[in-house]
This record gives C-alpha cells, sequence and structure tokens, in this order.
C-alpha cells in the first residue's frame, strides 16, 4: 500500500505546481466544450489540440489532454440532454432518458444527475486505476518483444471480435493503418518503402497526427457539417439553487445505477476497441434489467442517465490503464495520446513507472484534481455551454479547419503534410458513410511501427523460429485469445444457426 | 448516385488501391519473403498486409453482390443533395486554402478563408466577421509565430518581405 500512497501523494503535490493546475483547468473547459458540440468529441479534442501543447513540458500536456478527455466525458451529456443530440458518440446511451427528461421541463435534473454520476464514475475508476496500473506495470517488465507483439494482436482482434461492425471492412481499416505506417524507411534494413510517384516527402512516412486530425478533425466536420443541416430544438434549462439543492437529495435515486455503472464502465474501458461507447450503452441495458421499474427507462428516468454517464467517464480512464501500463492503447483516444508521448520521447509501456515516474504518477495525481475540477466547472458553467450550444456550425468550423491545417503544420513543418491530411479527411468522411470503421485506422497507424518493430525483434532473436510467439506462455496465452475474438463472430453466427434449426 | 452504388465503387476503389500497394512494394525490389535465418524481409509487412486489404475488399464486394450489408440495399442518395453543396464547398474551400497559403502566406489566406466562411457561407453580420478577420491571424500569430516559435508559410517573396518588415517590430519592441 505504502509503494503506491507515496508516488501519489507525490504526484498530487505534483498535480498542485500552478502550471499543472491552470491545464488541469484549461483541459476541462476544452474538453467540456468539445464535449458539449455535438459531433466533435475528446478523440478530436486531443487530436486536433496535440500539437498545440508543444507549447509545455510533457507532463502538463498529458495533463491539459487527460483533463480535455475526462471534461469531454461530461460535456457530451450536455448537448444530449438539452438538444437531444448527443455531443460525442459515448453519450449516446444518454440521450435515451436525458431527451425526455428535458422534454418534461426536467433537464436541470437530468444534468445534475448526469454530472454527479459522471463524477462518481470517474472517482472510482481513478482509485481502480492507482490500484491496478503499478502491480500491472510490474508484470509487464517481463514481457519482450514477443509478447508485446501478441497483445497488440490482441488489441485488433479485439476490434474484429468485439467491435460490432462490418468485419470485412473492420479488417480493412486495421491493415490500412498498418500498411500506412510502414511508409517510409524500414525501422531494421534502412531500405525505403512505398515512396509514392518517387516523392522525396514519402521517405519520412506519414505520421499518424496527419491520419488523426485528417479524420477526426476534417471528416468529422464534414460528417457534422451534413448531418446537423436540420434545424436543432434545444429545451430551456431552469437553473435555481433551490432546485439545485432538491435535486441534490435526489441522489438516492440513482446512486445503484451509478456503482453498477462505474465498476462495468472501467473494466470494459480498459479492452482495447470496447471503450467508452459500449459502455455506457452496456452501463444502461444492465441497469434497466435490475431496475424495479424498467418500463419507466426511455421514458425519462433519471437513473437512465446516471448509469451511462457513470460508465463513459469510468471507462475513459479506464481505457488510460492499458495506455500507460503495457503501451496498448484502450481507445482511439488513447491511442493519440500514446502517439503524443512517443512525440514527447517517452517510451510508453511498463517501464514508464520506473523510468519517469514523476510522469506516470503527475498523471495520476491530475486525474484525481481534474475530476473534482470538472465537476465544479460543469456545475458552474451549465448556463454558459448551453449558450455555447447555440453557436451556429458556420462560425465553429473555420476554426476547426484552421486549427487542423495549423496543427499539423506545426508538428512537421511541412506543407506536403497538410495535403495528405486533407486527402486522408476526405477519403475518412467518404468511407464512414460507406460504415467502414475509421477509429481501427488510426489504432493501427500508431501500433503499426511498434508492432513491426517487436514481430521481426522477436523473430531475429528466435533465428527466424515463429514458434516463438506460442513456445512462451504469456504470448501464447495472448495468441490463444486473440483467435477466440476473431473467430467469435462466426461461433455466433453458427451457434444463432444451430438454435433457429432447433427452433424450426 | 446511391449508398448501394457508393459501396460497390469504393470496395473496388479500396480493392484496386491494395493491388497498387502491393505492385508498389514488389516493383521496388523489397524482399517479401522470408530470409532465412532472420524473419521477414523489408517488403513482408507491406506486402501481406496489402494483400489482405485486397481480400477484405474482395468480401466486402461479395457480401455486396450477396445483399448481405445493409449499405448494398439501401437505395438513399450518398450524400443527400441537399447539403452536398455545403461538404463540396468546405472541402474546396480547404483545398484553396492550402493553394493560397503557399503563393500569398498564411496570413492573408487566413482573412480571406474567415471571410468567405463566415460570411458567405454562415451569412453572419459584418461585425462578427471581422471579428474573425482580425481575430483569426492574430490569434494564429501570438500562437505559432511567437509562443511555439514556428515559421509559417509565407508565400512568394514579395508577401514574405512584406510579413518580415511588420514580424520586425516584435523583435525590435519586444525582445
Amino acid at each position: 500500500m505504502e509503494a503506491i500512497l507515496i508516488p501519489l501523494g507525490a504526484g498530487l503535490l505534483q498535480a498542485f505546481e500552478p502550471l499543472n493546475l491552470f491545464m488541469i483547468f484549461a483541459g476541462c473547459l476544452a474538453g467540456l466544450f468539445v464535449g458539449c458540440m455535438p459531433g466533435l468529441g475528446s478523440v478530436n479534442g486531443v487530436a486536433i489540440l496535440l500539437p498545440v501543447t508543444f507549447l509545455v513540458p510533457p507532463t502538463a500536456a498529458i495533463i491539459f489532454l487527460a483533463a480535455l478527455y475526462y471534461g469531454a466525458m461530461y460535456g457530451g451529456a450536455i448537448s444530449s440532454i438539452t438538444l437531444g443530440i448527443p455531443g460525442a458518440s459515448t453519450a449516446v446511451a444518454t440521450v435515451f432518458d436525458g431527451r425526455p427528461m428535458a422534454q418534461s421541463g426536467k433537464a436541470d435534473k437530468a444534468l445534475m444527475a448526469a454530472a454527479i454520476a459522471s463524477f462518481i464514475g470517474g472517482t472510482v475508476s481513478i482509485v481502480l486505476f492507482t490500484l491496478f496500473a503499478p502491480p500491472l506495470a510490474a508484470f509487464a517488465l517481463k514481457f519482450g518483444p514477443q509478447e508485446e507483439f501478441a497483445l497488440m494482436l490482441l488489441a485488433f482482434a479485439t476490434f474484429i471480435g468485439l467491435g460490432g461492425d462490418d468485419i470485412p471492412k473492420t479488417i480493412f481499416s486495421i491493415l490500412l493503418g498498418l500498411v500506412m505506417a510502414a511508409i517510409g524507411f524500414d525501422i531494421i534494413s534502412g531500405q525505403p518503402r512505398m515512396i509514392f510517384f518517387d516523392m522525396v516527402e514519402f521517405q519520412r512516412g506519414i505520421g499518424f497526427l496527419v491520419l488523426a486530425i485528417g479524420i477526426y478533425g476534417i471528416g468529422e466536420m464534414l460528417w457534422t457539417l451534413e448531418s446537423t443541416k436540420g434545424q436543432v430544438q434545444m429545451h430551456s434549462v431552469n437553473i435555481t439553487w433551490a432546485r439545485f439543492k432538491e435535486n441534490l437529495r435526489e441522489i438516492k435515486l440513482y446512486i445503484n445505477s451509478t456503482w453498477v455503472g462505474s465498476f462495468l464502465g472501467f473494466f470494459v474501458g480498459t479492452l482495447p476497441a470496447a471503450g467508452a461507447t459500449p459502455a455506457s450503452l452496456m452501463s444502461y441495458g444492465l441497469s434497466k434489467t435490475f431496475s424495479k421499474d424498467p418500463d419507466s427507462f426511455g421514458k425519462g428516468n433519471v437513473a437512465g442517465v446516471a448509469a451511462p454517464e457513470a460508465a463513459n467517464n469510468a471507462a475513459s480512464t479506464g481505457s488510460m490503464l492499458p495506455m500507460i501500463t503495457l503501451g496498448i492503447p484502450g481507445s482511439p483516444t488513447t491511442a493519440i495520446l500514446l502517439g503524443g508521448m512517443i512525440i514527447w520521447g517517452l517510451r510508453p509501456g511498463p517501464l514508464l513507472f520506473t523510468e519517469s515516474p514523476d510522469f506516470v504518477w503527475g498523471l495520476i495525481g491530475s486525474m484525481y484534481v481534474a475530476n473534482v475540477a470538472t465537476v465544479l466547472l460543469n456545475l458552474a458553467l451549465i448556463p454558459v455551454f448551453i449558450r455555447v450550444l447555440a453557436m451556429p456550425f458556420t462560425l465553429l468550423t473555420p476554426i476547426i479547419f484552421m486549427l487542423c491545417v495549423l496543427g499539423v503544420f506545426a508538428t512537421t513543418d511541412r506543407m506536403f503534410d497538410t495535403w495528405i491530411m486533407l486527402i486522408l479527411g476526405v477519403c475518412g468522411y467518404l468511407l464512414r458513410k460507406l460504415n467502414y470503421p475509421v477509429a481501427p485506422a488510426v489504432l493501427a497507424i500508431v501500433l503499426g511501427p511498434l508492432a513491426e518493430r517487436s514481430l521481426r525483434q522477436s523473430l531475429i532473436s528466435s533465428q527466424g523460429d515463429v514458434t516463438t510467439f506460442i513456445t512462451r506462455p504469456i504470448s501464447l496465452t495472448c495468441v490463444i485469445l486473440a483467435l477466440l475474438l476473431i473467430s467469435y463472430p462466426l461461433i455466433q453466427k453458427m451457434m444463432r444457426r444451430r438454435k433457429m434449426a432447433d427452433a424450426s | 448516385m446511391t449508398v448501394r452504388t457508393a459501396e460497390l465503387l469504393m470496395g473496388i476503389a479500396t480493392f484496386l488501391i491494395s493491388i497498387g500497394l502491393m505492385w508498389n512494394v514488389y516493383s521496388d525490389g523489397l524482399t517479401i519473403g522470408w530470409v532465412e535465418g532472420r524473419g521477414p524481409g523489408a517488403g513482408m509487412w507491406p506486402f501481406w498486409l496489402s494483400l489482405g486489404m485486397a481480400l477484405a475488399s474482395v468480401a466486402t464486394i461479395v457480401r455486396w453482390f450477396q445483399g448481405k450489408t445493409p449499405e448494398s440495399q439501401s437505395l438513399d442518395p450518398y450524400i443527400h443533395p441537399e447539403t452536398l453543396f455545403l461538404v463540396i464547398v468546405s472541402a474546396l474551400s480547404l483545398l484553396v486554402m492550402l493553394v493560397l497559403m503557399n503563393i500569398i502566406g498564411t496570413y492573408l489566406t487566413l482573412m480571406i478563408f474567415m471571410l468567405f466562411y463566415v460570411r458567405f457561407l454562415g451569412k453572419h453580420g459584418w461585425g462578427m466577421t471581422m471579428s474573425f478577420v482580425l481575430g483569426a491571424p492574430i490569434f494564429v500569430y501570438l500562437l505559432f509565430e511567437v509562443a511555439l516559435t514556428k515559421y509559417l508559410p509565407k508565400g512568394w517573396p514579395i508577401f514574405e518581405e512584406g510579413f518580415l518588415w511588420i514580424d520586425n517590430y516584435r523583435w525590435e519592441y519586444f525582445y
């Protein structure tokens, strides 16, 4: 216990350093903003603002981005409730009951419940994170390149098995990301690869940020411009001190759903591919199943707002666990954070705890503070954010476009990358319209170089013997799990067919 | 174009791109096979993964013919005609922005871009428009040029010199 409490104390102290504290508040605010704008979520905010964080040292930068990740989970609820449009995909489940509550004039109650549930979800999962991270990292120190590769295989397999998207399209998306990551000089032989049209610019490869900003900045804005063309109808929110106190007393109505959502969210969040969106949907389903009054769900039950909100906040912290301890991101947002850490010169993975303890514990400490900061900012600023929601897209879009173009330019100093970003953004938009999942591609381009290196390192060390992946117990377990996950949709289909045959 | 047609065309396009990637790796003379005692060659990773992309595209096309994906049965327009204009204009305005940045530099481009987007697309008042037209370059200058010390594209020499003439005041009075 002491091994955790002492560094945690140091981390908390670090979080209270003026610069870091400022970054926490700035990150929460930015997160609340992107979270509540329909169409923009944590992943868009992190992708677009990552280049700007080169301004500050890495610890302050990741604190800012982690706070943004957090804030976005809170913010998503604001537009889900008042507009009936999820502010981010993670807040889809919040619409189910948040919208009917707003329609019956209880928007303030729903917003309060969302904020409090988010706070509990976030706190539970950061405590779990603090308890699990150090032992997991210590365990992961035993990993060699074989285990690393097997883990990445497992991460991609979860996308195929649990992603829920069209399987050939998911596979295409993963492979596209992996191939794009290979453009440029080969890390082992030094040979140039895939230099299209003999353009020397390709020798430096395509950075993950170019793809991430293209897809989550440009592509997402095109998508949002198209989907929100219709008029949005906003519900008024009635906030007074008396109602605030009354709402506080109603916590017991949804506290059980909140606990369930918090624990469920954390564990679902740690799985790659799963993350906050499925966690919130599962939590909603679960609390509906175990409710005494399941019929009231979907008609304005406050527990139906609390459950998904607790889960999506818990999941956002949960998805940081594999990123920090194993170097495998648990969500697209953490994939971008991981790429950022590589740019900052840190090597994500188990060694992070021993090599840069200040960074890790500063981040963990800041998450405790960020949680408190966000709930306060959120409750205090609800009226302001409702104003912001009324901001037309023709004002937001040019700002986002500008930040995308200059952000990409600022990371690499090349106009070439901004062109690639535009092309990838438009392609990503066109692919997304046909239900190609884009998140796996972003994850793959971040993990691609790491995966290829660990694959080839393990094969070189075993002198080309492929069985090296199945003779080591941890890597064997991962490979078997990955195979099970890949075949899971097939098994599911077979079972369904057998059931149908039995029925007939 | 309907979603149905779009999915088939996209399947064919992704297939051709995958084949193109494979050809690119192969024609560069990279080792796509196994190097005895060392494991995979330099071209193995991109080549075989591109093959996987090609197979995934074939699977999508086959599923299209079988009518298994929801998209292959949807007769909705791929991009709704009402929003097509906005999407195309936005994408084109970005294209023009990138071209202009190389010619007249970042700052003038931003002013034109904001004028176009806020005033002509958004139809906002002149007060709002001018605050964007003037605010954007100042914000960008302070954030990227001063704080992040990035030298943003300045365009042709004549525009670059004009900018440097203004930028000189910063060095003269603030450092």
